[in-house]
């Protein structure tokens, strides 16, 4: 009987071990490790985001240093694998070096949108009453402009750089962002547990802390993930219009309207940067649909 | 005699209807309107009503969660509405509340020792202190601590998440319990486990409990005094036994007759009540049942009926008890 007390015993310990309770984000975690299309997403952008940080040592040629002799090379040039621009200046330097920028100036405003937006939407989905109206008919006027026109008169008010590509695409991805935090805070505020918290005699401040945030931030930060790859493809537009960064920076938006007179000559090198421009932001809309697929999480 | 514990007099809570283009009160909805009743000490009020008849708004209304129109609530003599923050939140210790709804009433994202904890912590125990107390009272309530304690709401089932939920209202050592539908979202079997607990833990920490429900079963279970109330109004208040022998009002005699029997030969070959509830937007004049009540009279549209003591301690809001003991036969 010896092996078989053996073997009951192995069983006795399996059943003793309770299955280890999987926090949410761990759940989420799992989740997403099985999801091939956004792992795949993630990975290339991945690729892209360290690609862009390294530019510095992985460009072969200065992104603005150009050759009057070799000029609108195509693609597969010995020295120039991805061609030459209108000036003669390395493609692929000038992709690795603009991808920072257009990074920087797609995630920097939604991330400002998801702090700023966020604080704001919970206040007034929590405290309600004159402070909500306040916030959200303030935020009901930029509502108004469509997205495009509204970054465009900013950024046209304030002149163009960097700088101002920022502050005008903030502007407009902060009230998306307090729309969504203020109908989620709204919504889990009607819940029993806050209530079941405010019997408890618990303040305004630990009931946002402790019970509301964790269930808010999860929706608003899957709906801020969406925006990236619009604000990528907003800042690159006002590039384009001369209206972000300015040249000789390298830029995707900025580099398509330079080398967009060139597609006669050679088609292949401008189709470069769009081409760029439009992975990235496929990648970061696959992402955050994966994203909201691993997150919903019910009952 | 001594005082009531708690004490509610002519509560009343009309929520607004708002509509049309500047969001004007389009009407009021009644929704509890002049409830007054004490619960002792130690005894167990049952609150019965059908759905919709205001019973989770007087429990919010208890526990000061809504405010309402009119009306008082004391506890221990001290006035509940009027309360300073501070003072509330030591009366909040003393009155808890355990909700209907096992699915909503925990957050997703907290373990359950931690939503136990929670209350203790508002309440200024040390974060060691607070989870140790959290995680008795779980095992005290049938939920092994070392198993369940770390776990997600949503990894227990209905009954469980109920025992949370009273571990939760419990941690704080209240004196009075207000019992919102605690069984109504679970099934048969788990019912009465819960309600067995509750018996239990109301022995043995010597609690008050107001339970409010539907169920008639429920209700005859474990309290000693009942209160029926009908579209925001009491019709009829007693102890458990006098109402299931003699229910006065014809709206309890209703609900009596409604709650299945076990016995096949008294099956019911008719419903006994015809109709749904009135419109509590608009609810009738003078006696609010009159309109589904089989024994309504001109006088009944005139004005509410008002409180008749039937026997000690029984009281009846109905016109039929108005008349001369010889008519009442």
């Amino acid at each position: 009987m010896a092996p078989l007390a053996g073997v009951e015993s192995a069983i006795d310990a399996v059943a003793a071990v309770p299955a280890a309770p999987m926090s949410y984000w761990r759940t989420v975690g799992w989740r997403l490790g099985r999801d091939r299309t956004t792992l795949a997403a993630g990975g290339g952008l991945l690729v892209i985001v360290l690609a862009a940080l390294l530019a510095p040592w992985l460009a072969p040629y200065d992104p603005s240093a150009g050759s009057i002799r070799l000029r609108l090379a195509w693609p597969g040039t010995p020295g120039h694998w991805l061609g030459t621009d209108e000036q003669g200046r390395d493609m692929l330097s000038r992709l690795l070096w603009g991808g920072r920028m257009t990074l920087v100036a797609g995630l920097t405003p939604v991330l400002v949108a998801f702090v700023v937006g966020s604080a704001l939407g919970i206040a007034a989905g929590f405290v309600g009453r004159t402070t909500s109206t306040l916030i959200m008919r303030t935020m009901d006027i930029f509502y108004a402009f469509p997205s495009v026109l509204l970054a465009i008169a900013i950024s046209g008010a304030l002149g163009p750089g960097l700088a101002n590509t920022l502050i005008s695409l903030s502007i407009v991805f902060i009230p998306r962002v307090v729309r969504v935090a203020e109908s989620a805070t709204v919504q889990v505020k009607g819940l029993e547990y806050i209530a079941a918290a405010r019997v408890s005699g618990a303040g305004m401040g630990a009931i946002v802390r402790h019970h509301l945030l964790a269930n808010v931030l999860g929706p608003i930060l899957v709906f801020a993930s969406t925006q990236v790859s619009l604000s990528i493809i907003l800042a690159a537009g006002l590039s384009f219009l001369g209206l972000g960064v300015t040249p000789p920076a390298a830029e995707w938006g900025l580099m398509l309207n330079t080398l967009r007179q060139s597609i006669y000559v050679n088609a292949l090198v401008p189709a470069l940067p769009g081409l760029a421009i439009f992975a990235t932001s496929m990648a970061f809309n696959l992402l955050s649909d994966g994203l909201r697929d691993a997150m919903e999480v019910r009952g | 005699m001594t005082a009531p514990l708690l004490r509610a007099r002519g509560l009343t809570k009309h929520f607004p209807l708002r509509g049309g283009l500047l969001g004007r009160t389009l009407a009021w909805v009644h929704a509890v309107d002049g409830v007054s009743f004490d619960v002792n000490a130690g005894e167990t009020l049952g609150i019965v009503g059908e759905s919709g008849c205001g019973k989770s708004t007087l429990a919010r209304l208890l526990l000061r969660l809504v405010d309402p129109d009119a009306g008082t609530v004391t506890f221990e003599g001290e006035d509940v509405l009027r309360a300073s923050p501070s003072r509330m939140k030591r009366l909040r210790r003393d009155l808890q509340l355990v909700f209907q709804d096992p699915y909503a009433s925990l957050n997703p994202r907290l373990p359950i020792e931690d939503a136990v904890a929670f209350s203790l912590l508002v309440h200024g125990t040390p974060r060691g202190e607070a989870r140790e107390r959290a995680r008795a009272l779980l095992g005290h309530v049938g939920l092994d601590p070392r198993m369940h304690g770390r776990r997600y709401a949503h990894e227990l089932s209905g009954g469980q998440r109920q025992r949370v939920n009273i571990a939760r209202a419990l941690v704080l050592d209240p004196r009075l319990l207000v019992l919102d539908e605690p069984v109504s979202a679970l099934d048969k079997s788990v019912q009465a486990q819960v309600l067995n607990l509750l018996q239990d833990l109301k022995a043995e920490r010597a609690l008050t409990y107001v339970l409010i429900s539907h169920d008639l079963n429920v209700i005859e279970y474990v309290s000693d005094r009942v209160l029926v109330m009908y579209l925001g109004e009491v019709v009829e208040t007693g102890s458990a036994e006098a109402l299931a022998e003699s229910p006065r009002h014809p709206y309890t005699q209703a609900l009596f007759a409604s709650a299945p029997s076990m016995d096949p030969d008294r099956r019911m070959d008719r419903p006994p009540i015809a109709g749904d509830p009135p419109n509590p937007i608009d609810p009738p004049s003078g006696c609010r049942f009159r309109t589904r009540c089989p024994f309504a009279m001109p006088r009944c549209a005139d004005a509410p009926p008002p409180f008749v003591s039937v026997d000690p301690g029984h009281e009846v809001a109905c016109y039929l008890y108005e008349l001369t003991p010889a008519a009442r036969g």
